[in-house]
């Protein structure tokens, strides 16, 4: 015979066109659009003229993005077990940790490319809203900015990713992205103030503390990348080695 | 070929496959039988590395599946036909398995068609899609890659006739090239038509294998009389063992000229006395696995 072994980097492009050929993930990429240009216009229609900025403007439309592409992560490795099409995915590639390592890479590439995509209309909605409103164009994102704002989706969609490795199954694993989101945060916050000596390790554990630092490109003292380092250690790297490992032996049924 | 050598899958107090050993030759059609839950699928299962055996080997020519660079290319397999994104459209499922193994995009349209999908069936979401219509692709989806094996699970389910037929006539002629082919189903009429050789299997063990002539020929005699019980009796008094079944045919492994001569010393009259061998894969096939059927002894 003269096949050879498959290159991930037609695993990768196969992973990513899997992404978006469902209806869901079809309906997910247009609510992606759909939304960044609501939210990009909304900043024309309702922000007072002195908010007319590219930051205003960049992360109006990058704000849809950060709550749907950790659900495009999290279906791009459930609907494997949901949807059963994981029968036919790992008897075409056995390897089921090159099929993971290809769906991380996707992710990650469609991570890149959607704040891409939000830049690109906050760069049109700037120019465009300055002019309707009539101020000045105000380029105001730095590059640290840019790079905190990239990596906070990067990290919202490994969240995902990783909830998902480790469930397997599409409805438990967004429920569980919600509640680590939006659920979590509260009850970590109503323990440290009721218990003292977990005040000061939240922000060590909390992930949403760090991402908010992020989003707002506040990060800059080496205790906030520790803190980013620690809550991605708890939230992502163990988890995920732990998820992979019962993943690579489980039945797909 | 595909050799499956001493096979064993043990679940937490269950043992789904025990010591099964079998092949599957190239140019032959093997059908794999045995009654719900009796490790036909566990055991395919493991011939493509979806589940890990507990000990034992299953081979593709000498090679396991997980160790082939691209199994798509030389095995076809189809496990359940609903086991496909319902999300996707016909289309879509083959091209992304296409991509997956690297072939042109043109072996997509060929495949829809050989299958007899219409283009507007292909386009189709597969939540949207019939059994039979998902046994169609996942039938494509398995010959993509111009394999040179098949495994396929009960791929007749949910065709209508005509499609039965389609099956079997695509199979036959997949054989006739010189491919490998392993079917299970437990559509027995199906299996004594296509099969060549068949592989016989109940509580996870092997009950018999061999070619289906071999197989069906061993079946021994089949007599009928007024009276069976008698005709039981009479053949246990000559020390042959008989069995009834449940039409009232009395069976047994001696020759119809022996159990003729005994219903003769005995006084019954017979209203029928044949060889067994036409009795079909069903009697043999319900007579192998009585002791491993559910509904307890019917032969």
């Amino acid at each position: 015979m003269t096949t050879t072994t498959i290159p991930i980097t037609r695993l990768v492009s196969v992973e990513l066109r899997k992404m978006f050929s469902t209806r869901s993930g079809f309906w997910l990429l247009v609510s992606i659009a759909v939304l960044t240009l609501v939210a990009a216009a909304s900043v024309v229609v309702l922000a007072p003229d002195s908010d007319v900025t590219y930051e205003s403007f960049t992360r109006a439309s990058g704000f849809p993005m950060s709550l749907i592409l950790p659900i495009i992560a999290i279906l791009a490795v459930t609907s494997e077990w949901s949807q059963r099409s994981g029968l036919t995915t790992f008897t075409l590639v056995p390897s089921r940790g090159r099929v993971i390592g290809a769906k991380a890479i996707a992710t990650l590439l469609v991570g890149v490319g959607s704040v891409a995509l939000a830049f690109l209309v906050g760069a049109f909605g700037n120019v465009i809203g300055s002019a309707l409103a009539g101020v000045d164009t105000v380029w105001n994102i730095s590059v640290t900015m840019a790079l905190q704002l990239v990596l906070f989706n990067l990290i919202g969609m490994l969240i995902g990713f990783t909830i998902g490795v480790v469930l397997r199954s599409s409805a438990a694993a967004i429920v569980g992205y919600f509640v680590a989101s939006f659920v979590l945060p509260g009850v970590l916050l109503l323990l440290a103030q009721v218990r003292p000596w977990f005040e000061e390790l939240q922000p060590w554990v909390d992930w949403n503390e760090t991402q908010v630092a992020l989003l707002e490109g506040a990060m800059d003292s080496a205790q906030e990348w520790a803190m980013l380092g620690s809550t991605t250690m708890i939230w992502i790297v163990v988890p995920l080695a732990v998820g992979l490992l019962t993943l690579r032996r489980s039945e797909v049924t | 070929m595909i050799t499956v050598d001493s096979l064993t899958r043990r679940y937490a107090g269950f043992t789904a496959v025990d010591d099964v050993s079998f092949t599957a030759e190239p140019g032959r059609v093997t059908g794999f039988l045995g009654p719900n839950g009796a490790g036909k699928s566990t055991t395919m299962r493991v011939m493509v590395g979806l589940t890990a055996p507990t000990s034992g080997s299953a081979t593709i020519d000498g090679v396991r599946f997980t160790a082939l660079p691209n199994p798509g290319r030389e095995v076809g397999v189809l496990l359940d036909a609903s086991a496909q994104h319902a999300g996707r459209t016909g289309r879509e499922t083959l091209t992304i398995a296409s991509d997956t193994m690297g072939l042109p995009r043109a072996r997509v349209d060929e495949m829809i068609e050989l299958v007899s999908l219409t283009p507007g069936e292909a386009k189709r979401r597969v939540r949207n899609y019939s059994l039979g219509m998902r046994q169609r692709l996942g039938i494509a989806t398995a010959l993509l890659g111009d394999p040179r094996v098949l495994i396929l699970d009960e791929p007749a389910n949910g065709l209508d006739p005509a499609g039965i037929r389609w099956m079997r006539d695509l199979l036959t002629d997949f054989a006739g090239r010189g491919g490998t082919v392993l079917l299970s189903s437990h559509l027995l009429h199906e299996i004594e038509v296509i099969a060549d050789d068949l592989v016989v299997i109940g509580h996870g063990r092997i009950v018999a294998s061999g070619s289906k002539d071999e197989l069906l020929a061993t079946a021994g005699t089949l007599a009928r009389s007024s009276a069976p019980l008698d005709l039981v009796r009479a053949l246990e008094h000559a020390g042959i063992p008989s069995a009834v079944a449940g039409d009232g045919a009395v069976r047994s492994d001696a020759d119809p000229a022996r159990v003729g001569a005994v219903a003769l010393a005995a006084g019954i009259a017979l209203t029928e006395l044949r060889s067994a061998e036409g009795a079909g894969l069903e009697d043999m096939f319900l007579s192998l696995t009585a002791d491993t059927q559910r509904e307890g002894a019917v032969a």
